[in-house]
């Protein structure tokens, strides 16, 4: 949407002082409360050598806390992905009973604290519910304190992010163009894929990226579903966790590194390909 | 054709799929929430959330969350503004910066409190107690909640013209009174969704605050601490009646935001969602 705007912010030729004074401000918090931590926890993580933080991070658990994160974000990624420009799809072009409702609660994940989310799933999918009891002894599934919960606790918390990315793009298209598609004899299929799928891409590519960075770190609704089972169920940021709260601050920050420079890749790399031109 | 009528069969089959997918990620929990809750009636509910503890943790949670809202409404207008109509060398760097709130984890963020002002840490003698204490839990949560009010605030001020403004200068205004009786108005509906979304990030914060605040019990326990150390000593009823007062508060919240987008899209003003 930013992209959208226009590109010219014409600064007054001659800034007063209060002006200044405003610029001075608007750096230095988005320095003392952005930059700088981000700094002190690199410095931090490497402090003790690069010897000692290779040992730190590849320690199994430490390992398969990282993986575990990276997969069930990756796995949340690509099946909100696909949910979420569907959804956007149907949200922009039918109308069908449930509309309004279905686009009022598509944000419910931005207003509901993530810790509320992972007892809502342990409600619904505890070994003593009724869905969870049936999973479990039925079909031998075993959601809570495993990756399956994890992942549905991330495909909540996801849901938002690839639709609100791509509604209003669908909203902003051509509409002349599909016209001339099906005018030309193309069936729904091929105008969505030759006409809509490229128009979209990059809104769904950004949201999806967006949300697996997001997803990397959450913390509040995993701790609840994941049971915190080292090595099986236990996500990085549960594990850095862990690793803080026993005074272990080497582990901590060594994984804290690996996964905040994935967070900033993924995130920079979003805003440098999509947002630079916008406001630079 | 957009918003049309469905006649065909293939539309059906995706509203059908979306509206499931949907109907079992979104509604099923809350549901089951409410289910679990209310299992023996209201009256249980009610006690649990008038127990001292739950309410000095929701008093705290209120508290923080709204303080940390004055600050990112006041200082992300600041920002929005020197981002939107300022040019200065590394101005895209800033630009980027305000984003990384949104994807760094909680747990870092409070870890990095507890390695700068911790007992042994590297500004240890810094002369206000930042660890465990009520102010290090509020420049977490300031940290959370920092890009909404920004990132809302920017496309409108972006998309304003300058011409009025230019004519109050012109006419002798100062920059204060061409700032609150032009600019403000203009803008007043981006902040206000920005500080909705603000607040709804601050209440739930978890992760940051649990890390730095130590979650004392009565001092520095937040509402979604108390849910945690709840199921922690098997205080079910406890966590689940503070998870549906945090839920009511959220969904309090979900509405305003729903007015507020449909507002501003009947005014065709544009809000930035969260995700973008």
């Amino acid at each position: 949407m930013q992209a959208a705007l226009p590109a010219k912010a014409a600064a007054r030729p001659h800034l007063p002082f209060g002006e200044w004074g405003l610029r001075a401000a608007a750096i230095t918090y988005l320095i003392v409360m952005i930059a700088i931590p981000v700094i002190v926890i690199n410095i931090e993580g490497l402090r003790g050598g690069l010897e000692l933080f290779i040992t730190d991070i590849t320690r199994p658990a430490a390992l398969s806390a990282l993986w575990l994160s990276v997969w069930t974000a990756a796995v949340m990624a690509v099946v909100n992905t696909i949910m979420g420009t569907l959804t956007a799809y149907v949200l922009v072009n039918y109308r069908f009973p449930g509309k309004r409702l279905l686009d009022s609660i598509i944000d419910l994940p931005f207003a509901i604290p993530t810790l509320v989310t992972g007892v809502m799933l342990v409600l619904l999918y505890g070994p003593q519910t009724l869905v969870g009891g049936f999973l479990d002894q039925q079909l031998g599934i075993r959601v809570l304190f495993a990756p399956p919960g994890i992942i549905l606790a991330l495909l909540f918390l996801g849901y938002p992010f690839v639709i609100r990315a791509v509604q209003p793009v669908l909203e902003g298209l051509d509409l002349n163009q599909q016209e001339a598609a099906f005018t030309l004899g193309a069936s729904n299929w091929l105008t969505f894929r030759r006409v809509v799928l490229p128009a979209i891409f990059p809104a769904m590519i950004t949201g999806g990226l967006l949300g697996f960075a997001r997803a990397l770190g959450e913390f509040g609704s995993i701790v609840i579903v994941s049971g915190n089972i080292p090595m099986r169920s236990q996500t990085a940021a549960v594990y850095i966790f862990g690793q803080v709260e026993g005074g272990n601050m080497g582990a901590a920050s060594s994984v804290s590194v690996i996964l905040l420079l994935v967070s900033l890749v993924v995130t920079l790399g979003v805003d440098y390909v999509y947002r630079r031109k916008s406001y630079a | 054709m957009r918003d049309k009528p469905v006649r065909t069969f293939w539309p059906w089959l995706l509203i059908g799929a979306v509206l499931l997918y949907a109907g079992l990620l979104l509604i099923a929990p809350i549901a089951a929430v409410i289910g679990g809750a209310f299992e023996d009636g209201i009256e249980p509910v009610l006690q649990a959330i008038a127990a001292p503890d739950a309410l000095v943790a929701l008093r705290l949670t209120f508290v923080l969350a709204i303080s940390a809202s004055v600050i990112n409404a006041v200082l992300g207008i600041i920002v929005a503004w020197v981002l939107v109509r300022h040019r200065f060398p590394g101005k895209w760097f800033f630009n980027a910066l305000v984003d990384l709130p949104f994807v760094v984890s909680p747990v870092i963020v409070g870890y990095v409190m507890i390695v700068l002002f911790g007992r042994t840490g590297w500004l240890q003698n810094f002369p206000i107690q930042l660890a465990f204490s009520l102010p290090g839990m509020l420049v977490v949560t300031v940290f959370v909640s920092l890009p909404f009010v920004i990132r809302e605030v920017m496309p409108v001020l972006a998309s304003l013209t300058q011409e009025q403004e230019e004519a109050a200068y012109t006419l002798g205004a100062s920059f204060r009174t061409t700032f609150f009786r032009i600019v403000f108005p203009a803008i007043r509906h981006g902040i206000i969704y920005g500080v909705v979304l603000t607040l709804a990030r601050a209440l739930g914060e978890f992760g940051a605050v649990a890390v730095i605040g130590g979650g004392v019990q009565g001092v520095t326990e937040t509402a979604t601490i108390y849910i945690y150390r709840s199921l922690h000593d098997r205080n079910d009823v406890g966590a689940y009646s503070m998870a549906i007062t945090l839920g009511l508060v959220s969904v309090g919240i979900l509405v305003v935001m729903n007015w507020l987008r449909r507002d501003s899209h009947e005014k065709g003003t544009q809000h930035v969602h969260p995700t973008e």
